[in-house]
């Protein structure tokens, strides 16, 4: 059992590190923001998610665990807004640029 | 066991590197904004080296004041203070002159670091014999709180006295204003979201860093940033609107911890025969006391801080649209 629970973790958190290597290379190579954005949101939401779960495998129950995905579900919130504050600051440079008009996005925002 | 020590030892290298290297590309960066941005991320590496060198309290405190609230007034900062028109070039001999004054300081202290005798001078055990006597189970809360209560009331007061300082920086006539500077106009949905999501938890975390402050690493300091920190999000979403100057309650608030930290110690002199003593067998009742009175001062007295100022009350263009709206974006 613990060997499998072992098991488990390694391969998750391996799974996870990929993830956040996928995501800094996206960061990297990507060639716009929007794009980059996307790829970085992906490995957070993602490659956190991996490595909690492969960590849980190894967290006492129930305060451990718990805690744990208290850690990635705020993470995921707060990752998220991020990505949605930053893309749609983008997107209204974008707009200002060709259109001039700053009440372009009212109904949105 | 052979595999951690490495582990660690690789661990400490890549912040051994990274730290420096941040901190001279955060000097060098010839953007502003870029150099707030990398402050912050500068700030959480340096809590992170405070973990490896087994300080979670320092860590607590650079993660919340040197990562997160100096990186927002330092925005703030960059939103309102005009481009520099300095050329770059000429301010060269300053940056070396600087660089040569922070090269000394780093060497000094590292010869004196390197120079001490092999068993260096500590107080740890006289702090860990005497640990008991104040019922404490966290020695930096100890120290903090009862061998040096006299440096933390201090400390307390100063976070007052920049209040004042601050606020002596309010426009003529505009004292019952709010201040305008952390709201937005047209604050985005999601950050909205987050401003109503986040608080409950953040809340039942600051409370819980106080409480364990007693036994575990955490306390009134980083609960209170923690504090500010919630409040200042409400404020940035719209969701709370910031007190003017002149309003008592926040003004209250701001000084009932040293305040009541004060009273306490005055009330030693007669009741356990000395300036900021405890009565013995009441030490833990009065800590949680003041730590409780003293991380809602803090949180006051930063959330105010972060809050700003109020316009001034002749000229209304600067309206708190183009205030918001200049600090969310970057400038490109």
């Amino acid at each position: 059992m613990t060997l499998a629970l072992d098991l488990l973790t390694v391969a998750a958190v391996s799974l996870g590190l990929v993830m956040f290597l996928a995501g800094v290379v996206g960061l990297i190579r990507l060639p716009d923001p929007l794009s980059r954005l996307h790829a970085l949101t992906k490995a957070d939401n993602l490659g956190l998610g991996l490595v909690i779960l492969g960590l849980l495998a190894q967290a006492d129950w129930p305060f451990g665990a718990l805690k744990l995905i208290a850690l990635w579900l705020l993470v995921v919130l707060s990752g998220s807004v991020a990505g949605q504050l930053l893309a749609s600051t983008q997107r209204d440079l974008l707009d200002a640029r060709p259109k001039g008009d700053p009440d372009r996005n009212e109904g949105s925002g | 066991m052979m595999t951690a020590i490495d582990f660690g030892l690789a661990a400490d290298l890549i912040l051994a590197v990274s730290i420096p290297g941040m901190a001279l590309w955060l000097i060098l960066t010839r953007e502003r904004f870029r150099a707030v941005v990398g402050f912050m991320i500068y700030g959480l590496f340096v809590a992170l080296a405070w973990m490896r060198l087994g300080a979670p309290d320092v860590a607590l405190t650079e993660a919340a004041i040197g990562g997160g609230l100096v990186g927002l007034l330092l925005l703030g900062a960059h939103a309102r203070v005009p481009p520099d028109p300095t050329p770059p070039g000429r301010r060269w001999p300053l940056h070396v002159l600087a660089a040569l004054l922070s090269g000394a300081v780093a060497a000094g202290l590292a010869a004196v670091v390197l120079m001490l005798p092999d068993p260096a001078p500590s107080l740890a055990a006289t702090v860990a014999d005497a640990l008991p006597a104040t019922a404490m189970d966290n020695p930096v809360t100890a120290v903090l709180m009862a061998f040096r209560a006299v440096d933390t009331l201090l400390e307390t007061v100063v976070l007052v006295l920049a209040l004042i300082a601050f606020w002596s920086l309010v426009p003529e006539g505009a004292w019952s204003q709010r201040p305008t500077w952390l709201s937005l106009a047209r604050p985005a949905p999601a950050l909205v979201l987050l401003a109503r999501l986040l608080p409950p938890f953040g809340l039942l975390v600051a409370v819980h860093l106080f409480w364990i402050g007693t036994s575990q690493p955490g306390g009134k300091f980083q609960a209170g940033a923690l504090l500010a920190a919630l409040w200042a999000l409400t404020m940035i979403a719209g969701l709370s609107r910031p007190p003017a100057p002149v309003r008592r309650l926040p003004r209250l608030l701001a000084v009932i911890g040293p305040a009541v930290f004060f009273a306490v110690g005055l009330a030693g002199i007669w009741l356990a025969g000395d300036f900021l003593a405890y009565p013995s067998g009441l030490e833990k009742p009065l800590i949680l006391l003041i730590e409780a009175v003293l991380m809602l001062s803090v949180g006051a007295a930063l959330g105010l801080v972060l809050a700003g100022l109020p316009p001034a009350a002749q000229t209304p263009a600067v309206s708190a649209d183009d205030g918001g709206r200049s600090r969310a974006e970057p400038r490109s």
